[in-house]
């Protein structure tokens, strides 16, 4: 009979118990050690993936050297304390797992390495003292080091997970290493970049421009006029930009939810022809970039733009600047986010179950009572939902207030002009960062609290074989009436996306052209050098389509992961967690983006102007998307496939690979899909990030736009939108269906 | 005997909540036991921790011997058939049996060799291509049996096998897992909450209500000596009615019920107040006043091909009552004259 290895319950000969330890813990062990002793402990000026180093003077240089020889040759002698945390761990590959000395060994080794680490990460940085306090202490000093490289990431990564698996030894979530390594890694990874830079933030606008802590001064900038006036109630003069976005994004909410739910209505519940057409349809604004839509607005309403020349040449109608402000920016959020509000709302109303309304009708009900008292109110949820995330969406908008907000100031374009600006007052930013933020995590906790856990998976509701009813007619006119201009607008934008880069120069030369093609993606042939390729944009476009398709497997990779924990581990502190990798998804891409630059541009963590802190940015904005995918596929897997596969002697980690996995296939293409999507058409916290080497296509957009190629930027944007949905088309075919052996059902024809 | 599997004082909490509380029981290698109970009585709870998929909040597991109270389900040597059966959908029949013999270090000739010969113990040889899509409930059911199967567990469960099949199908399903079970001298714990079940299949039975056990023993041990009205009621039906013991005589009490006399083994009752359970199948219904001894009335009569049952009321209370020898059909309201047979009248404890 196969037993299974138990461990063994008195110490063997030595040899025997050091083969039966864990794998795992042999992995970290040699893992940490090679990061000691091999790697470079810091980081190399030349970016992260330049191997200079191995050639350059590598390992006694003092910029290149491994940690050992950072200790020995060159004087770095507070590093012994890692060295000693490295050691403290090895008695435990001699110990039987159930021997308490195992864990301790782990975590004590573990946790004060990884501690340590980061504290004299912090406390010494590039120019001596990391934190002015301690200068004012001990006075000044002459050590200094750089930023963290491949020996001290993975030093800090071993350490993690030697601790992680010394709190699976001690018994913590049923003794499972992957579980509780994934765990701590998630909680290291979300708090160093989405704490970390937030809490910069937080700090920072405490400060004055000296850098001493001011909080007089920043009481005064927080409740500034600037920001909280109520001028324009009753005179000429503008509202505090807290007023505006709070007004924008109720209005964008309220106007998303209630267009949202037009659509899901008309497509669940009507007669209505080209359904698969509409469905697809409102995908199309998901995979454009959000100020791609202002831009087709202003080329169609601007003061150069198409619609008002013709009114000007039809009805001798003099063309004005009303599309620039409030409206404008109203307009082209909703048709970017009535999407979302759709996709969110179409769950809620197929999972109206259809026996209540049935039963309704056969209590005597009518149409219009059934809807409006049964079907309406079971959707309450979804609908505050629904306004919640467009709320949310609005506030953090970047790109359109920016190109058509004209006068209408808000938080997230303020943030911008606050650091790029003439001003360049990084603490004002920080005040606003946090106005904005203040605003955005009400909402989300609001959300979180009044709706319930079903924030995340739509709702899944098992279908009764019903037939939903037929819509009453006042609803269904409504609908049909909200829908239909929103439609034709939104034809009549996409067409201008399309078509617009041909045009020569909006306003005065209408002649049809490829010269804003040609200029930004030409490529010739040369004898010498093979393809060269000197069209203006490949540069950013080929960096944008690099860093999205690195970031877009790992979000993927790491939400699935959470959301495997989520859904079928339970352990103390869930509920926290849970809230905690959802929080980015609250925080705007302005904020992250001056956060990141607060928090990355020193010591110990120094990525700024590297493709890096684009990745990093990139995968945890996007990571609550890959957990929402990810916790909907997997609630509706049946928890005792899991658990067979768990009597029948797989781990957790066997178990998601072999049973998990192969049935997610479509969580993980919408997973990597949205992923790639959203680092796409990124603008928020990219404006901030973009750095010489590292242009991206949407802030090269947007610069374009700021000169007035308005013909060059949409020619652009035509093109990325195109790459997109090649992608997804590929996504699609990489990953491939997943087998069930089910016939597929038939739509309902309804 | 050696025991398969053995609990000391196992206490299991969700919460507030006790699911079960400090239970001890030991199983014998090579026997059905059966835990029976009603819903929430905590058997799906115990037999959860004895695989592993929860862990004890107090008290100690073994499995052959070895403690195991802090191993998970993937390091005990138990499988386990689920009610849902839980075959993975993406993969074959042949996949599904043989991917607890991939988990161990068997090469791949060993592993599809062992699986071909678990399919063939559950009658699906030829099956092994098939996606479990594509098979009935009770192929799925065999399926999973032969994934348990093969691995040769030290301890097989059996989580409510039959709820999902039909009437028909559960007496013929049931035995055949009691041959198999039979044949290959496994040790195995089965939940139900089917006390026909139980007492049809199991070598022992654990009868367990609100979080212990109400009673342990052979299904003829629960059926004609059960220790309290819970464990009468449960296994079969049973009727309490208010008597009194007379006096002891040697092993046996004379008593009076109603007003008839009878001797039944006392079970260590002193004389005085007691109860009795009357099998419904042990009262009989005569028309004339000589055969019987408690006037009646008929309250209800339904008839159910095999046999009829009755709502009858009298001086005791209204008793429920089968009447499986059918000499002639009474009419509700019709008046009758009630007696006990020798068999199925237990004292009960006063508890």
């Amino acid at each position: 009979m196969n037993s299974p290895v138990l461990a063994p319950e008195n110490s063997s000969s030595f040899p025997e118990t050091l083969i039966k330890s864990n794998f795992s813990l042999k992995l970290w062990l040699i893992i940490a050690w090679a990061g000691f002793l091999i790697l470079p402990w810091y980081a190399a000026y030349d970016g992260f993936w330049s191997f200079i180093w191995l050639t350059d003077g590598y390992p006694t240089f003092d910029e290149y050297s491994p940690g050992i020889l950072q200790i020995t040759m060159h004087q770095r002698w507070w590093l012994w304390p890692v060295a000693l945390s490295l050691l403290v761990p090895l008695p435990a590959l001699f110990l039987p797992r159930t021997d308490a000395r195992h864990a301790a060994a782990l975590l004590l080794g573990g946790g004060f390495g990884f501690g340590y680490m980061l504290f004299q990460g912090f406390v010494l940085g590039l120019h001596g003292w990391g934190w002015d306090f301690l200068g004012d202490l001990f006075g000044p000093t002459t050590l200094s080091q750089f930023g963290l490289g491949y020996g001290a990431l993975l030093v800090c990564g071993g350490f993690l997970f030697i601790f992680t698996q010394g709190l699976a030894a001690r018994g913590a979530i049923k003794g499972d290493i992957f579980v509780s390594g994934t765990i701590g890694l998630s909680i290291a990874m979300v708090t160093a970049f989405v704490f970390y830079p937030v809490g910069k933030i937080l700090i920072n606008s405490l400060k004055n421009d000296e850098g001493d802590y001011d909080f007089s001064l920043f009481l005064e900038k927080i409740s500034s006029n600037n920001i909280w006036s109520l001028a324009c109630l009753n005179s000429e003069l503008n509202c505090g930009v807290a007023w505006n976005s709070l007004w924008m994004g109720v209005l964008v909410g309220v106007a998303t939810t209630v267009l949202g739910l037009a659509f899901a209505l008309l497509v669940t519940r009507t007669r209505m022809h080209a359904k698969g057409f509409v469905r697809t349809a409102s995908l199309l604004p998901i995979i454009t970039p959000p100020f791609v839509i202002g831009l087709a607005l202003i080329l169609l309403f601007g003061r150069a733009g198409a619609v008002n020349a013709f009114l000007e040449w039809a009805f001798d109608i003099t063309p004005t600047r009303w599309i620039y402000g409030l409206t404008g920016i109203l307009v082209a959020q909703i048709l970017a986010f009535t999407p979302i509000a759709f996709l969110v709302l179409i769950g809620v109303v197929e999972g109206v179950s259809p026996s209540m309304e049935e039963a309704a009708q056969t209590l005597r009900a009518s149409h219009w009572q059934t809807f409006w008292t049964v079907s309406l109110p079971l959707m309450r949820p979804g609908l505050a939902n629904a306004f919640l995330l467009g709320f949310i969406e609005s506030l953090a908008d970047f790109g359109n207030p920016l190109i058509l907000g004209g006068n209408y100031e808000v938080l997230s374009t303020q943030i911008f002009f606050a650091i790029a600006g003439a001003q360049g007052d990084l603490g004002m930013a920080a005040v606003l960062a946090i106005v904005l933020l203040m605003f955005t995590l009400s909402a989300f906790y609001a959300q979180r609290r009044w709706l319930g856990k079903n924030s995340y998976a739509t709702v899944t509701g098992k279908g009764d074989s019903g037939i939903h009813v037929r819509l009453p007619k006042r609803v269904a006119w409504g609908a049909y009436l909200t829908a239909m201009p929103f439609i034709v607008l939104s034809l009549v934008v996409y067409g201008m996306i399309l078509f617009g880069g041909f045009v020569e120069t909006w306003g005065y030369k209408h002649n049809f052209t490829f010269k804003h093609y040609i200029d930004e993606f030409s490529i010739h042939w040369s004898e010498q050098y093979g393809i060269i390729w000197d069209g203006a944009a490949w540069n950013s476009f080929w960096t944008t389509l690099q860093i999205s398709a690195i970031s877009a497997p790992l979000t993927a990779g790491l939400g699935l992961l959470i959301a495997y924990i989520l859904v079928r581990q339970k352990f103390w502190g869930k509920d926290v967690f849970e809230f905690l990798t959802m929080l980015s998804f609250a925080v705007p891409g302005t904020v992250i983006g001056v956060g990141y630059i607060l928090a990355f541009n020193v010591p110990p963590i120094e990525i700024t102007g590297t493709g890096v802190i684009l990745v990093v940015c990139f995968i945890f904005r996007n990571m609550p998307t890959g957990i929402r995918a990810g916790v909907a596929a997997m609630s509706q897997l049946d928890p005792s496939l899991d658990e067979a596969s768990l009597t029948l002697g797989a781990r957790s980690f066997t178990t998601l690979r072999r049973v998990l996995l192969p049935l997610l296939r479509p969580a993980i293409i919408a997973a990597l899909v949205f992923s790639f999507v959203r680092a796409m058409t990124a603008i928020s916290a990219v404006i901030f990030l973009v750095s010489a080497d590292y242009d991206m296509a949407t802030s090269y957009i947007l610069g374009r736009v700021e000169f007035g190629d308005y013909g060059l930027a949409i020619a652009y944007s035509s093109v990325l939108i195109l790459v997109m949905l090649g992608a997804i088309a590929l996504i699609q075919l990489a990953v491939g269906k997943r087998e069930l052996g089910r016939r597929d059902s038939e739509a309902l024809t309804i | 005997m050696e025991t398969a599997v053995e609990f000391k004082h196992v206490t299991k909490a969700f919460g507030e909540v006790q699911a079960v509380r400090e239970i001890s029981f030991t199983i014998e290698r090579g026997k059905l036991v059966t835990l029976l109970g009603p819903s929430g009585c905590g058997k799906t709870t115990t037999l959860r921790l004895i695989a592993g998929l929860e862990m004890v909040t107090e008290g100690k597991v073994f499995i052959g011997g070895k403690e195991v109270t802090r191993l998970s389900a993937s390091d005990r040597d138990v499988s386990m058939v689920f009610q849902s059966y839980a075959l993975f959908p993406h993969m074959t029949v042949m996949q599904n049996v043989s991917y607890g013999l991939t988990m161990s270090r068997l090469s791949k000739k060993e592993v599809s060799e062992k699986a071909l010969e678990g399919l063939d113990l559950v009658g699906l040889t030829g099956y092994g291509g098939r996606l479990p899509s594509e098979l009935s409930g009770g192929q799925q059911q065999r399926v999973a049996v032969a994934r348990a199967l093969v691995l040769e567990p030290e301890v097989l469960l059996f989580d409510e096998p039959l709820s999902n099949l039909d009437a028909k199908l559960r007496r013929r399903v049931r035995e055949e897992i009691r041959e198999l079970q039979q044949k290959l001298g496994l040790t195995t714990i089965y939940v139900t909450h089917d006390q026909e079940e139980a007492l049809a299949v199991s070598d022992r039975i654990i009868v367990m209500n609100e979080a212990v056990i109400a009673q342990e023993g052979t299904p003829h041990q629960l059926y004609e000596d059960p220790v309290n009205l819970f464990v009468s009621n449960f296994i079969g039906d049973a009727n309490l009615v208010k008597a009194e013991i007379l006096r002891i005589d040697g092993d046996e009490a004379e008593v009076d019920i109603g007003g008839i006399k009878l001797k039944l083994p006392h079970r260590g009752i002193s004389p005085g107040k007691v109860s009795v359970a009357i099998r419904p199948q042990s009262i009989s219904l005569n028309g004339s006043a000589k055969k019987g001894k408690i006037s009646a009335t008929i309250l209800k009569a339904s008839y159910l091909g095999e046999h009829v049952e009755y709502s009858v009321e009298c001086s005791l209370g209204e008793l429920f009552v089968v009447d499986n020898q059918m000499e002639t059909q009474i009419d509700p309201g019709s008046s009758v004259f009630i007696d006990f047979r020798t068999r199925g009248l237990c004292l009960i404890p006063e508890s």
